[in-house]
């Protein structure tokens, strides 16, 4: 008779960072995980945005310290970086849901760095506007 | 035959270790050489301790998936020198229990996979002369698939989450719901309509990039929330 022994394995462990492992990996890889840093991103931006309205209610002056403030050179790559991440995040949104549906599986990649390209055209713009308005 | 020394750092684990580590072998490879001759070599020659799973030696039983170079393959049909590196490494499959240097627990992924009820076989394997193996009730697996887990292994959300279906099972279901053969779709549709079935994706796609045998598991996720959206919707206007 065979005796069977239980085997001490290392256990599967869930490994939080593993969506964060994409070298060797390839674009549909890549593309979620930077979905995911921009979606947290963009998180991080709305409780900014919400503390900065909440400068309107201690009077116009703080207010208009930080319209000054907005619009220092300074501040002006934080905008692109946001609008960068609103775009990516938003277009590639686009993506998952079309595929996510049946739509484009098979084309996946393509769809990505169209939509990409687009996101491309649309940042140049946008960074045109924040230079020149 | 042109030969190359190709250095092998390989994944290395046994019971009671602390913790894994990696040895260093050197071995003289071909135009010819698999990653899985490397293996055998090195076991034969330097290290008969080494252990790794394997049978067929040509992409049809699963057994030996692994990730090499930091991505996961069969190592029967991964030629050494189309690598295009003077070190290879060699490490287990992720997101399965390790037993021993490349060798991972597979039998949490038979358990869930099975759970597909496996009904899909080509009509070849009802001919007359096809004889099932003794101590298997008949043929069973799903066709194309070889269950050798590497979409599990690449899968990020699989990573993350333990208890998600996997690509793997997830595509099984597909299948019987393209070919039901008898068997009832709607139980496994509600089973994978959950938080951890086919909703869980995040259609990074990596499960189709490395499958070796076309199952395209990641179109049949996305097929499946297809089907599932087009019921809700259905039901919403009344319908069965």
């Amino acid at each position: 008779m065979v005796e069977t022994t239980q085997l001490n394995v290392r256990r599967r462990q869930r490994r939080p960072g593993a969506w964060l492992h994409v070298r060797r990996r390839h674009v549909g890889s890549w593309a979620f995980a930077l979905n995911r840093l921009a979606g947290l991103g963009l998180v991080l931006y709305l409780i900014l945005h919400l503390f900065v309205l909440s400068l309107l209610a201690k009077g116009p002056a703080t207010w208009n310290d930080f319209v000054a403030l907005a619009k220092s050179p300074l501040i002006l790559p934080l905008d692109i970086i946001l609008l960068a991440g609103i775009l990516y995040h938003g277009l590639n949104g686009i993506r998952v849901a079309l595929i996510g549906v049946g739509i484009g599986v098979r084309q996946h990649k393509a769809l990505f760095w169209t939509l990409m390209l687009i996101a491309a055209v649309l940042l140049l713009l946008g960074t045109w506007g924040f230079i020149t308005v | 035959m042109a030969e190359k020394i190709i250095q092998f750092k390989v994944f290395r684990y046994k019971q009671g270790d602390p913790e894994p580590h990696y040895d260093t072998f050197m071995v003289t490879v071909n135009e010819r050489t698999t990653v899985l001759d490397a293996l055998e070599t090195i076991r034969r020659d330097q290290d008969g301790t080494l252990t790794f799973r394997h049978s067929c030696h040509h992409a049809s039983c699963g057994t030996c998936g692994m990730r090499v170079n930091g991505r996961e393959v069969l190592a029967c049909v991964t030629n050494v020198m189309e690598l295009g590196t003077s070190e290879v490494t060699v490490e287990p499959l992720q997101n399965a229990p390790l037993i021993s240097d490349l060798v991972v627990d597979m039998s949490g992924f038979y358990e869930t996979y099975s759970q597909a009820h496996m009904p899909l076989i080509r009509e070849s394997e009802y001919l007359t002369e096809s004889e099932v193996a003794e101590g298997v009730p008949f043929h069973m697996r799903l066709e194309s698939c070889l269950e050798c887990g590497l979409c599990l292994s690449a899968c990020p959300v699989v990573g993350t989450d333990p208890d998600y279906i996997g690509p793997a099972t997830l595509a099984a279901v597909w299948r019987v719901v393209q070919e039901p053969r008898g068997e009832d779709p709607e139980a496994l549709l509600a089973w994978i309509d959950s938080e951890q079935g086919c909703w869980r994706c995040h259609a990074a796609m990596e499960c189709t990039e490395v499958c070796p045998s076309n199952v395209d598991p990641g179109g049949a996720i996305m097929a499946l929330r297809g089907e599932l959206t087009r019921r809700k919707i259905g039901r919403l206007f009344g319908k069965a």
